[in-house]
């Protein structure tokens, strides 16, 4: 836990986004969370997109589960509201939350225990339904608040702290994503703050059930010798694949597309993301092809990271349900109740 | 009038999957539309195809809507349950059956009159195909209980035209096997039978302004007129139809003709621990969202019920009961989740309930229960059951009130954030317990953080003694408001008699029947229908009042008598029960035996073990 607050007082030349705001309006409460951990960093990507992405906060929802990483949603954007629900259950709270209210921005903070053991069936169904919402993994292989369990990530062989050799092959996120039809899939690494800010911004402007599995390390129970998910061993083994620019649509004219091999992609409100492919051989629109290539760097335990499969024009819940623009929640009761009239028509069939 | 015309019970022995439920309800429908008052209570099995399935209809001059625990006529299609089919009718009664292939050991029986009719050779000999000939063999004994019961033909042609409106073929069809019945009957038998229906009799129409409805499609319609946009669920007999009449009802009313787009959300969740989710999260949103689970579901969705009580978030949720524990028996009926209802999950928990007795309170409470959320802010457990869900009951007609104002609770709106100095969510501005809410996406100010976590009155994350007591004490306080805004009991009351019988929910039909037959006993007694929980203080007083109290329920544990004990400061003793928990409706010979057995121990002799001890189903 870090135990210096941070003066209120902000200095006037701190830069603003189009709202008038500083990044100082898109932090939340102090982190409970050890020092060094990677779920802060992510905290901070966050802050940073949401600055970055002109969100006012009140319109920013942010749900999460149980445990370290579900903490982290109260450490951003205070201004909008959060929602800490319970062990494993955050995507029905989202589902709910998002049918409600189609026009707010979700983000949803997981962790590896949470999504793929107790939450497995949460996840993969928020999945199928095309939730819109930006869903964040931070996952860093164990069980930190009861102190250090195998969580489904673990890879085999990885060690525990107290020398316990995981023997169950882990649950991939991504690749399960990618099996379950999903939209937007992504992955990266906490201590890449470059890749992920981007990341997070385009997940957020997704139309579609976004996923970003970013590799966390935990420094009190997993950033051992032994383990997979340590910082010594992510920096090793992890490779962008693909890198992308997050481009607003307003910012569009001076985005330059020309640099390198550039894929650029299109989202619904007119935003781009720029995809620069590092690995020549790469195709992140490819889902077979994304699939098979993931799986084979895990094989040799390498991560490949960014954003490594997107269709942007995929239906997310509300077209399926054909809602109306408005949000159900704004409906006023006169268009939503029937009246006597119209009872008195039912009530026909019943004599 | 004789005593049986308009005032005998009708049960049909069948297979499930062979079509009878048209001919039933076909029945049911001709004489409530003759102005007949008419109960039907469907039994059926756990099953698609194959196996048994009985339909109870009751013509009832004096509306009664309870069984009366006696079957004047059987309609015995099913060989597999013969036998058993045979025992049941009362003495004096009749046995129809399909004499096509003779039985004569239905004959064992000569207190009984035995009605052969040869449905299948009928049927056989008229139509081809052997679905069609199944299908119409119970069509056609449709038809012989017309002539033996003096029904209106016409009617029934009438019926099957508005059923087959789009497929005249099949009105054809099945107006054959009806004449093919009736004729038969009528020229084998003297018809109609000593028990009949004489709408003549009753002067006026009885059923005028009055419904034939079951309480899950009441239940259904009350959600779309009280403005639920949200309906997520898992499907789960026998709640199932609830969500299915919402969709059905949603579809024709909520989409705009305009633009073709629906305003309203309908979600099969994953599991019953999503669906309850799924309605948090909407209700937490400013959505009026809902679901509709039997106890298996409501098991499940324990853990959220206690965050919804804890985080205050509101929720309607409708508890179709039926038998348990476990899977139990799916298709028959209990009140058997009164104890889980009151005090889902873990931690100090209570949740508001309400109990319906039938489909018409079914559609009011469906309404209330929304009011109650959010002027409350936490879940509402609309406790009904398969007998009120399912069954078809005669109603006054269900009325709506066009300048119904949906009470929305203690909303924050824009303006009134904006003048706040800081929001505190958890915060008891009015005393009466229940805080102020903000909706996302309105105000930066109004943002606060939900948990399930400790917390305290200002929604800070709180690990200390004091600031923790201090919100759950408030919830406390919450509790006792509530007491003044849930339906209060119904209570029927002598100052002179200080005996009493309480119930609830379905069993209320067959309560009434029950006073009525016990007042020509010369027994008379109070009478008070709890209609939820917590208890009003009306219900303590009552109770005080009283030297001998009977607690009617559908359930083996006496749970509401156990509510009742924990919840006033009544003493255990003078609250006996009477427990009928063998998955049929209770009825009201039932009752009437329990208190006669109780308050005449010189002429009866009752067990020690309380239940089913009076031999009755």
């Amino acid at each position: 836990m870090t135990f210096l607050p941070k003066p209120k007082v902000r200095h006037p030349s701190l830069p603003k986004n189009s709202l008038g705001l500083t990044r100082r309006d898109y932090e939340g409460g102090l982190s409970t969370l050890c020092a060094g951990c990677g779920h802060d960093s992510i905290t901070a990507a966050i802050i940073e997109a949401s600055w970055g992405l002109d969100i006012e906060p009140q319109n920013m929802v942010k749900l999460s589960g149980i445990g370290c990483s579900s903490k982290t949603t109260a450490y951003f954007v205070s201004g909008g509201h959060g929602f800490n629900s319970v062990h494993g259950r955050m995507p029905s709270i989202a589902m709910g939350a998002n049918a409600a209210n189609r026009n707010l921005s979700y983000i949803g903070v997981s962790g590896d225990g949470d999504t793929l053991s107790i939450g497995l069936g949460q996840f993969c169904h928020a999945i199928r339904r095309n939730l819109n919402m930006a869903y964040i993994i931070e996952n860093n292989g164990v069980y930190g608040l009861t102190k250090g369990q195998f969580s489904a990530s673990a890879d085999v062989g990885t060690m525990a702290k107290k020398g316990e050799v995981n023997q169950q092959p882990p649950i991939d996120p991504v690749l399960l994503a990618l099996t379950l039809g999903a939209t937007f899939v992504a992955r990266s690494f906490s201590g890449d703050k470059q890749q992920l800010v981007p990341l997070i911004q385009a997940a957020l402007r997704h139309k579609g059930f976004a996923l970003i599995d970013v590799l966390s390390p935990c420094v009190t129970f997993n950033d051992h010798e032994g383990s997979t998910k340590s910082y010594q061993y992510t920096r090793e083994h992890y490779d962008a694949a693909v890198h992308a620019d997050f481009v607003p649509f307003q910012r569009e004219i001076s985005a330059d597309y020309a640099a390198g091999d550039v894929l650029p992609v299109v989202l619904h409100d007119g935003s781009r993301i720029l995809l620069r492919k590092l690995d020549a051989s790469y195709d992140p629109t490819d889902r077979g092809a994304a699939t098979a290539a993931i799986s084979e760097r895990l094989k040799k335990g390498e991560f490949l990271t960014g954003l490594l499969y997107v269709d942007a024009d995929g239906k997310e819940f509300h077209d399926v349900n054909e809602t109306p623009a408005i949000p159900l929640n704004q409906i006023p009761l006169k268009q939503l109740s029937p009246g006597s009239a119209a009872l008195a028509k039912v009530l026909a069939r019943y004599r | 009038m004789p005593e049986r015309v308009n005032n005998f019970a009708i049960k049909i022995a069948t297979v499930n999957g062979t079509g009878s439920a048209s001919a039933n309800s076909l029945l049911m429908k001709s004489i409530f539309r003759s102005g007949v008052p008419v109960m039907g209570k469907n039994y059926f099995p756990s099953n698609i195809q194959g196996l048994p399935t009985w339909y109870e209809i009751r013509v009832t001059k004096d509306s009664y809507v309870a069984r009366s625990g006696k079957i004047d006529i059987m309609v015995a299609m099913n060989a597999e349950t013969y036998t058993k089919d045979v025992r049941e009718v009362v003495s004096g009664g009749y046995l129809l059956y399909d004499s096509t292939w003779p039985r004569p050991a239905l004959l064992a029986r000569d207190d009984i009159t035995v009605l052969g009719v040869p449905f299948a050779k009928l049927c056989n000999e008229n139509f081809n195909g052997v679905r069609t000939r199944i299908l119409m063999k119970n069509i056609c004994y449709a038809g012989a209980l017309a002539a033996l019961l003096d029904l209106d033909v016409a009617k029934i042609r009438e019926l099957l035209a508005e059923t087959y409106a789009k497929k005249p073929a099949l009105v054809d069809s099945n107006m054959k096997a009806i004449e093919l019945g009736y004729n038969y009957t009528r020229e084998n038998f003297q018809c109609p039978l000593p028990m009949h229906v004489a709408p003549g009799l009753l002067g006026a129409s009885k059923t005028a302004g009055h419904i034939l409805i079951d309480g899950n499609t009441a239940a259904g319609l009350g959600c779309v007129f009280a403005g639920a946009t949200v309906g997520a669920w898992y499907p789960i007999t026998p709640s199932t139809s609830l969500m299915d009449a919402f969709k059905m009802f949603a579809d024709k009313l909520r989409v705009d003709p305009a633009t073709g787009k629906k305003n309203f959300a309908f979600i099969q969740a994953e599991d019953e621990l999503a669906a309850i989710g799924m309605v948090l999260g909407a209700n937490w949103n400013g959505a009026r969202a809902f679901t509709a689970t039997s106890g298996p579901g409501v098991s499940l969705m324990n853990e959220f019920l206690g965050l919804a009580y804890y985080a205050e978030v509101p929720a309607v949720l409708f508890d179709i009961q039926r038998v348990g524990p476990s899977t139990g028996m799916p298709t028959r009926t209990q009140q058997c989740d009164i104890l889980e209802g009151a005090y889902a999950s873990h931690g100090d928990t209570k949740h508001v309930c309400l109990f319906p007795r039938d489909p018409e309170e079914c559609f009011y409470f469906a309404r209330d229960a929304y009011d109650l959320a959010e002027r409350l802010q936490t879940p509402i457990m609309v406790m009904s059951d398969l007998d009120i869900g399912m069954n078809d009951w005669m109603c006054p007609d269900l009325k709506w009130d066009d300048n119904y104002v949906p009470d929305r609770g203690k909303v924050l709106s824009k303006d009134e954030i904006a003048k706040l100095d800081k929001f505190h969510r958890y915060l008891d501005v009015d005393g009466d317990g229940i805080p102020y809410r903000t909706l996302p996406g309105v105000h930066p100010k109004g943002a606060y953080f939900t948990r399930g976590s400790g917390h305290t009155q200002y929604g800070i994350y709180t690990e200390d003694s004091a600031e923790y007591q201090i919100v759950l004490d408030r919830l406390t306080r919450k509790f006792t408001t509530a007491k003044r805004l849930v339906p209060k009991a119904i209570i029927e009351q002598d100052a002179h008699i200080d005996i009493a019988v309480v119930a609830y929910g379905s069993s209320d039909g067959a309560v009434r029947e029950a006073l009525d037959i016990l007042a020509q006993h010369g027994v008379k007694t109070n009478y008070m229908r709890l209609r939820s929980f917590p208890f009003g203080d009306e219900v303590e007083k009552f109770l005080d009042q009283q030297k001998l109290v009977f607690v009617v329920e559908q359930n083996r544990d006496a749970q509401m008598r156990s509510l009742l004990t924990l919840e006033t400061r009544i003493e255990k003793a003078k609250l006996r029960s009477l427990l009928h928990y063998s998955g049929l409706p209770i009825s009201s010979e039932f009752i009437v035996k329990g208190v006669l057995a109780e308050i005449e121990p010189k002429t009866r002799k009752p067990e020690a073990i309380p239940g089913n001890k009076f031999g009755v189903a």
